[in-house]
């Protein structure tokens, strides 16, 4: 293992463990790092024009899914007489369930996923997690973010990747200026592009914080802060040259002005314009939300997986037929699946393993991984077949060109996931 | 330059408070900063004109929606709710921006955060005024009452599926989050075992659809033994509160809930956390829990560690610059938390809002400019204009309860003082004024 080891008590720049560790919400709305270069669209399609990225580079999107998307109801075991047994009134007909082979089947509002899986383009990986799960969202999306289940650290597991990949501050890009823990390193993070509003437009009234970004003796420990802030602003503006205000248009989107509460259709758009627009972005950061569905859960898990299977779809269609379709990967993932057996509220309580899916022209479609049995439990959660950090490695290896031992602290041996 | 003391107060007030005012500020260092805060959190707010000029609005309760409702119906319905969330957030804004004496509502908006719900599944104004008066009446109580009211309030057992956890199949969704967030912390010193029991205990309450009260099932309720953080007992909601509260990981996690808010992520020193724990004491007593943490002299030689938020900085700014809350301004304000990501009556998510860094984007930077630009439009700049140019920055200074300004800070300042508003629009987003 080459890469140093990380003290979990170190701050990096104020954004502490327990903030980092917090801020990883289960609204999705999480943390931000003050470093982080906030983006213009603008800017962001310059770099694609000066610096287009170079053909054949595969490029990660990466959908992280808030709430605990429940794992059985996405990949349903309609042929399972366990499933229909520990969940009685939440279970989907085996008629309605998109049947991918004689024991598994998508979620009825999966219909574009159904499609790419005929087409070998799904490759789905069961019971992904990690030893000794935490039920709580916020140490769980931490764990996964970070990619280190035994210790806390202050770096996401992308962030780490940057710290070795060069200091091109596009090489990653968030959708949404709040910047998820996973995308934050020691030295680098990834940009930051507000969808829709009006929030990195820069105005000419704001000279005094050019002079409010110089450090004085006096500051405490929060001016340090803000002063940090006021000059990231100003590096980013020097990184990718000024604007004068017809310039600064953000991002077009349909958030109202909030980066965070826009649709995932809405940010996956703006990906497949960054992609065709040739940005030199290898990996892409997006969120969902809502699945925390502890009640009444068939028919909004149904509604949640439908939006996304139609974003997904929207996302695929719009890169088809240009030279970067197949370049392509998105990778979906949760914080945990749920309990196999129901509670009273028709809704699941907090579980443990559940699925991710690639989808892309390069993955080896079909499933990987065992699906965990719905019988021989760990107190009524699903037994992890597959550790997560199996599915990281070789995405950091088959996809980033990186050595993911210089990203993880264990790297279980390869699942096979590309062709 | 001001005195130490009175730099001590400027720090109280803003820890105790919706950022700084130097009018405020002279009060409390005239009365002594032990004794101020003594007298507020005694003080009875329903004798303040301040407080009874902005009296809470009531709603009606919204009638069900039948199985049959159509989509129409249904939309219909949640723009009703959620023009009666509006108004609820615009009243709320209205009371912390014109209380004379801001702590009350810093303290309930603390409550709010520890207790975090939102509006985005709660839906109902009705449910969600209810909690808020609870947390300001209960606020600087004892916490068993506040605790137990608070698994008992309708919008949290709608918030966290309390009202859906029975006996047949118990919802652990309430009982984990009191425990890691409201009570004892993530790894806190309770099981998988402790969450599953716990909800056992809190089965049997219900929202009434019509009204929108709580209400006891004794036949949803699993009234078996359940064994809970090693005490074994047929525990109801009041027993689990009672049970959960007396571990010994629930006072520190209270206390350094609060001092994370008031001073940082750093947690409070040993021996302030001992005082504080001791003051707060076996009846779990809030008033003189916030009396010893606003007096510690850790908290005091904590100042300038915590970035102030997007709520306290605009309603900071609405009452360091005498704005008049007509509609409009607080429709304002309310935009402009919004655009800066925090929003009352919507937190994020059951952990309340990030802290620190998560304010500081280099979008909220030029947010806030901004904002400071149309807050100076309607303020009453007397204090700085009435000046002359030469005694302008200290103006701005004392106007805002900053205590010391940074000579980068004085220096930009004074290239403004022949513009009264651009000054104080200015001062609004300095370092110093964003800081407690």
């Amino acid at each position: 293992m080459s890469l140093p080891p990380i003290d979990p008590k170190k701050p990096m720049d104020g954004l502490t463990r327990r903030s980092l560790l917090r801020a990883s919400g289960v609204g999705g709305a999480a943390a931000l790092l003050a470093g982080a270069a906030g983006v213009t669209w603008h800017q962001v399609m310059e770099r694609g024009q000066e610096t287009p990225l170079a053909s054949n580079s595969p490029i990660l999107v990466l959908l992280s899914m808030y709430g605990g998307n429940d794992g059985l109801s996405t990949v349903v075991p309609y042929a399972d007489p366990a499933y229909h047994e520990a969940r009685p009134e939440l279970a989907y007909d085996p008629a309605d369930v998109l049947h991918l082979d004689d024991q598994l089947g998508l979620n009825p509002g999966m219909t574009g996923l159904a499609k790419l899986w005929s087409d070998r383009k799904l490759a789905i990986v069961r019971g992904v997690g990690y030893p000794r799960p935490d039920r709580s969202h916020f140490r769980s999306m931490d764990i996964w973010q970070t990619g280190s289940p035994e210790t806390p650290v202050p770096t996401g597991w992308l962030g780490r990747w940057l710290d070795t990949a060069g200091d091109d501050p596009l090489l990653a890009l968030n959708i949404g200026e709040v910047l998820p823990p996973l995308a934050v390193g020691t030295k680098a993070t990834a940009a930051a592009l507000a969808v829709g509003g009006n929030a990195n437009k820069t105005t000419g009234a704001d000279a005094a914080l050019t002079a409010f970004a110089v450090p004085d003796a006096a500051d405490g420990p929060a001016a340090r802060m803000v002063v940090a802030s006021y000059a990231a602003r100003q590096r980013c503006e020097q990184t990718f040259g000024s604007l004068t205000s017809s310039d600064g248009a953000d991002a077009p989107g349909d958030s109202g002005g909030n980066g965070n509460r826009a649709s995932l259709a809405a940010q996956l758009g703006l990906v497949a314009r960054c992609i065709t627009a040739n940005v030199p972005t290898r990996v892409y950061t997006v969120s969902a939300s809502g699945f925390d569905l502890h009640a009444n859960e068939k028919d909004a898990q149904t509604a949640h997986l439908t939006e996304i299977d139609k974003a997904v779809t929207a996302f695929r269609s719009a890169l088809a037929g240009t030279a970067r379709e197949r370049d392509v990967v998105l990778m979906a993932y949760s914080e945990f699946g749920r309990r196999v057996r129901a509670n009273a509220s028709e809704g699941t309580d907090h579980g443990t393993a559940g699925p991710v899916l690639l989808i892309g022209d390069s993955v080896k479609a079909g499933f990987h991984g065992d699906e965990p049995s719905l019988t021989d439990l760990d107190d009524g959660d699903l037994k992890t077949t597959t550790d997560f950090r199996a599915v990281y490695g070789e995405v950091l290896d088959r996809m980033l060109g990186a050595d993911p031992t210089r990203v993880l602290d264990k790297v279980p041996a390869a699942v096979g996931l590309f062709a | 330059m001001t005195s130490t003391s009175w730099a001590q107060s400027a720090h109280l007030v803003r820890s105790t408070g919706f950022g700084g005012s130097g009018a405020l500020v002279d009060v409390v260092d005239k009365q002594g900063a032990a004794a101020w805060v003594q007298q507020s959190l005694h003080a009875d707010a329903s004798h303040d004109p301040t407080v009874t000029a902005t009296p809470a609005p009531t709603f009606d309760t919204l009638p069900p929606l039948g199985k049959g409702a159509s989509r129409e119906e249904r939309q219909k319905r949640r723009q009703a709710d959620r023009e009666q969330v509006n108004e609820l957030l615009a009243w709320w804004i209205r009371r912390m921006a014109t209380a004379a004496n801001p702590m009350v509502e810093k303290l309930t908006f603390g409550w709010h955060n520890h207790f975090s719900t939102s509006a985005s599944k709660v839906r109902s104004a009705s449910m969600l005024l209810g909690q808020n008066e609870t947390l300001r009446a209960l606020g600087r109580g004892s916490f068993l009452d506040l605790a137990e009211a608070m698994v008992k309030d309708p919008a949290m057992l709608v918030w966290l599926d309390g009202q859906k956890n029975t006996a047949t199949a118990p919802n652990e969704n309430l009982a984990r989050e009191f425990m890691e967030l409201f009570t004892l912390g993530h790894g806190g010193g309770y099981t998988e075992t402790d969450v599953k029991e716990g909800a056992r205990a809190l089965t049997g309450w219900t929202v009434s659809r019509l009204d929108g009260t709580a209400r006891f099932m004794a036949r949803r309720h699993d009234s078996q033994a359940k064994t809970l953080l090693g005490t074994t007992a047929d525990l109801d909601a009041t027993g689990f509160v009672r049970v959960v509260l007396g571990h010994n990981a629930s006072a520190p996690f209270v206390v350094g809930r609060w001092w994370r808010l008031l001073a940082g992520p750093g947690g409070p020193p040993p021996d302030a956390l001992a005082r504080i724990v001791a003051a707060y004491g076996p009846g779990r007593d809030l008033r003189a829990m916030f009396g010893a943490l606003f007096t510690d002299p850790a908290l005091v030689s904590a100042a300038g560690s915590v970035v102030v938020s997007p709520v306290e900085w605009v309603v900071g700014s609405m009452r360091a610059l005498s704005l008049t809350a007509d509609d409009a301004t607080v429709r304002r304000a309310a935009a402009m938390m919004r655009s800066l990501g925090q929003v009352p009556l919507h937190p994020p998510n059951v952990s309340g809002w990030p802290s620190g860094q998560a304010w500081l984007s280099t979008a909220a930077a030029t947010t806030r400019v901004r904002a400071a630009t149309t807050l100076v439009r309607a303020a009453d700049l007397h204090a700085v204009e009435d000046q002359p140019a030469s005694a302008r920055v200290e103006a701005v200074a004392h106007l805002l309860g900053i205590p010391t300004l940074s000579g980068r800070t004085a220096a930009e300042l004074k290239k403004h003082v022949g513009l009264p508003p651009r000054l104080v629009a200015t001062a609004l987003v300095c370092p110093e004024n964003l800081v407690i």
